[in-house]
């Protein structure tokens, strides 16, 4: 395979990580977090520190990217989580923005706003699609488990998932703390595929990009999220000329989507053998009807 | 030079509270954030910015001009990108996806259409700063200053005088026993989305004027946001004073210990506000209802 089609892949995984975690927190928990990026540069400076300084192997470096994305959600979580929907969206927005005015100050250690150059690129494409396989099927595990149905009971109606005892708030963390994982690792494969990091990767703009991923594949599908991770990272690189236009026809496609399907391209649909299954019946059951009608016809 | 950074910490706190007061507006009549206002300022900002540069008007019917722009495009906003929710109550989530939504359009299709360059303000005062003892008070700023608090006690007047203000406050408390009183709630929701985009107009003319114009200016409302959830979301005199405590908080961080972290402070300050004070300074704290 060709290194440009190796690297669209690559890239499709480490949006697919981070959009993983967004997924559950927000589209199956229903928090609406808006500093993924934030998550994204803690696991890329985590780990590029300690593969360029201490020369931590590869593997281990990837670990404590994701680990610093948790240990970071978990102080986080426990103020913002208890705020309601608006409330946790800005104060999630005002982590990302707050990480990467630190990292920018911080120059001693993060080289500032100028970035590291020449991390060493040992992101490869078989590693890289083992683990996202791994989280994939991990997260699809967790969402159809009971615990995943918790989730969804605190998306739908918090104070009646209350009402029958679930724990709201640690369903709440547990996401987070997902998704902070998640996305330290996306940012720990980012920085050691592109080979150099600045804080201005991280802003605003890729946290809204992560967001649409989730939204445009179905909330409430992990197939939707792994679907739109894959199509929203290669359609720009097909469409490189319409460029200008991909972010405007994004914010047009989203609102869209809100105000005629909200529940995204694939809502709830999960890709499984029972779905399949039933999808395949119902054709078949398409095309019997369809024969039926011709046959009653010709006979006519 | 304390005395010289409240002055400073005043005159950006209130541009903030104009915005603020947009923010509060919609909150308080239909209990979501409107994400997108920033974008209604920045649209506001290039309409006065071309009715001073291509049709050379003076400078206060550009100012009437942005405002009636911006209200426009609000109102445009709120039909098609928030009516639909509305009338099917949809969770909040959906607001908010929705406004992000509209944030992303707005932006970028200035960017492709106007371009994405910066633009400065013809002046419309002299530059040099009035000096009052060891003050320095710039005239634009004074300007601003001098907007605001006449934009504001109109504001003022209409929710607290007028029988349409009461309207508002009455959809405010209960849109459904609000429009069982013949308060038409399609209309009010109209009228506040057009109040808010006419003050974010005025704020945007301001903000182009100090600043400059340019496509992803919106993202400067994040701190009116920040003063508006500071203040109490959804209570005006709240977002008003909100917008006043950041202004001096920012203006007094960057002077006494370092402009860079600046924002980080805005940011500290929110998180601290909303996790000891839920509801804001002057807010009310309302309880979920099933």
């Amino acid at each position: 395979m060709s290194g440009y089609y190796s690297g669209i892949i690559i890239l499709t995984c480490i949006n697919l990580l981070a959009v993983l975690g967004l997924s559950l927190l927000t589209g199956f928990t229903g928090s609406f977090c808006f500093g993924q990026a934030g998550f994204m540069a803690v696991g890329a400076y985590v780990s590029t520190l300690l593969t360029m300084n201490y020369a931590a192997p590869f593997p281990l470096a990837l670990f404590a990217g994701g680990l610093a994305g948790l240990l970071v959600s978990i102080p986080l979580g426990y103020p913002t989580l208890r705020l309601k929907g608006d409330y946790f969206a800005i104060a999630t927005l005002g982590f990302a923005e707050a990480m990467r005015l630190i990292i920018e100050n911080l120059e001693k250690i993060t080289g500032g706003s100028r970035g590291i150059p020449g991390i060493p690129t040992h992101t490869n494409l078989p590693l890289i699609l083992v683990v996202t396989f791994f989280f994939v099927w991990l997260v699809r595990n967790y969402v159809s488990s009971r615990h995943g149905r918790n989730c969804v009971a605190v998306r739908e109606d918090e104070l009646a998932a209350e009402a029958i005892a679930v724990d709201t708030f640690r369903y709440k963390q547990i996401s987070f703390a997902i998704n902070g994982f998640l996305g330290g690792l996306s940012g720990a494969f980012l920085a050691h595929y592109v080979g150099f990091i600045q804080p201005s990767m991280f802003g605003i703009p890729q946290s809204t990009q992560l967001i649409v991923m989730v939204i445009f594949g179905g909330m409430h599908s992990i197939t939707g999220a792994v679907l739109a991770a894959i199509i929203l990272t290669a359609l720009p690189e097909v469409l490189r000329a319409a460029d200008a236009w991909r972010l405007v026809a994004y914010g047009a496609v989203v609102v869209l989507i809100m105000i005629i399907r909200p529940e995204g391209l694939l809502g709830s649909w999960e890709l499984s053998k029972d779905s399949l299954q039933d999808l395949w019946s119902k054709l078949q059951a398409r095309l019997n009807q369809y024969k039926e009608q011709r046959l009653a016809k010709a006979k006519e | 030079m304390i005395l010289q950074q409240l002055v400073n910490g005043i005159s950006i706190g209130a541009v903030y509270a104009l915005i603020a007061v947009g923010y509060s507006l919609v909150y308080s009549v239909l209990n979501f954030s409107n994400f997108a206002h920033g974008e209604i300022l920045m649209l506001g900002s290039y309409v006065g910015f071309f009715a001073l540069t291509q049709l050379n008007v003076p400078f206060v019917l550009s100012i009437a001009l942005a405002m009636i722009g911006a209200g426009v495009i609000a109102i445009l906003m709120e039909k098609i990108g928030y009516r639909a929710l509305r009338l099917r109550q949809a969770p909040l989530l959906y607001f908010m996806i929705s406004a992000m939504g509209l944030s992303i359009f707005l932006q970028n299709f200035t960017i492709v259409t106007i371009g994405p360059n910066f633009r400065t303000y013809p002046d419309v005062l002299p530059t040099q700063p009035f000096t009052l003892g060891n003050l320095s008070i710039g005239r634009i700023d004074l300007l601003i200053f001098a907007i605001t608090v006449i934009s504001l006690a109109m504001l003022t007047w209409l929710i607290y005088r007028t029988k349409l203000g009461s309207a508002i406050r009455a959809a405010s408390y209960n849109m459904n026993v609000a429009s069982l009183m013949g308060i038409n709630p399609d209309l009010i929701v109209m009228i506040v989305f057009a109040l808010a985009g006419s003050t974010a107009g005025i704020g945007g003319v301001l903000f182009g004027m100090k600043y400059t114009v340019y496509p992803w200016m919106g993202a400067l409302t994040i701190k009116a946001f920040i003063a508006a959830v500071v203040g109490g979301l959804g209570s005006l005199p709240g977002a008003v004073l909100g917008a006043f405590v950041l202004g001096i908080t920012e203006t007094f961080a960057a002077a006494f210990v370092s402009s860079e972290f600046r924002d980080l402070f805005a940011y500290t300050l929110m998180i601290t506000i909303i996790v000891l004070r839920p509801a804001g300074l002057l807010g009310t704290l309302t309880q979920e209802k099933a």
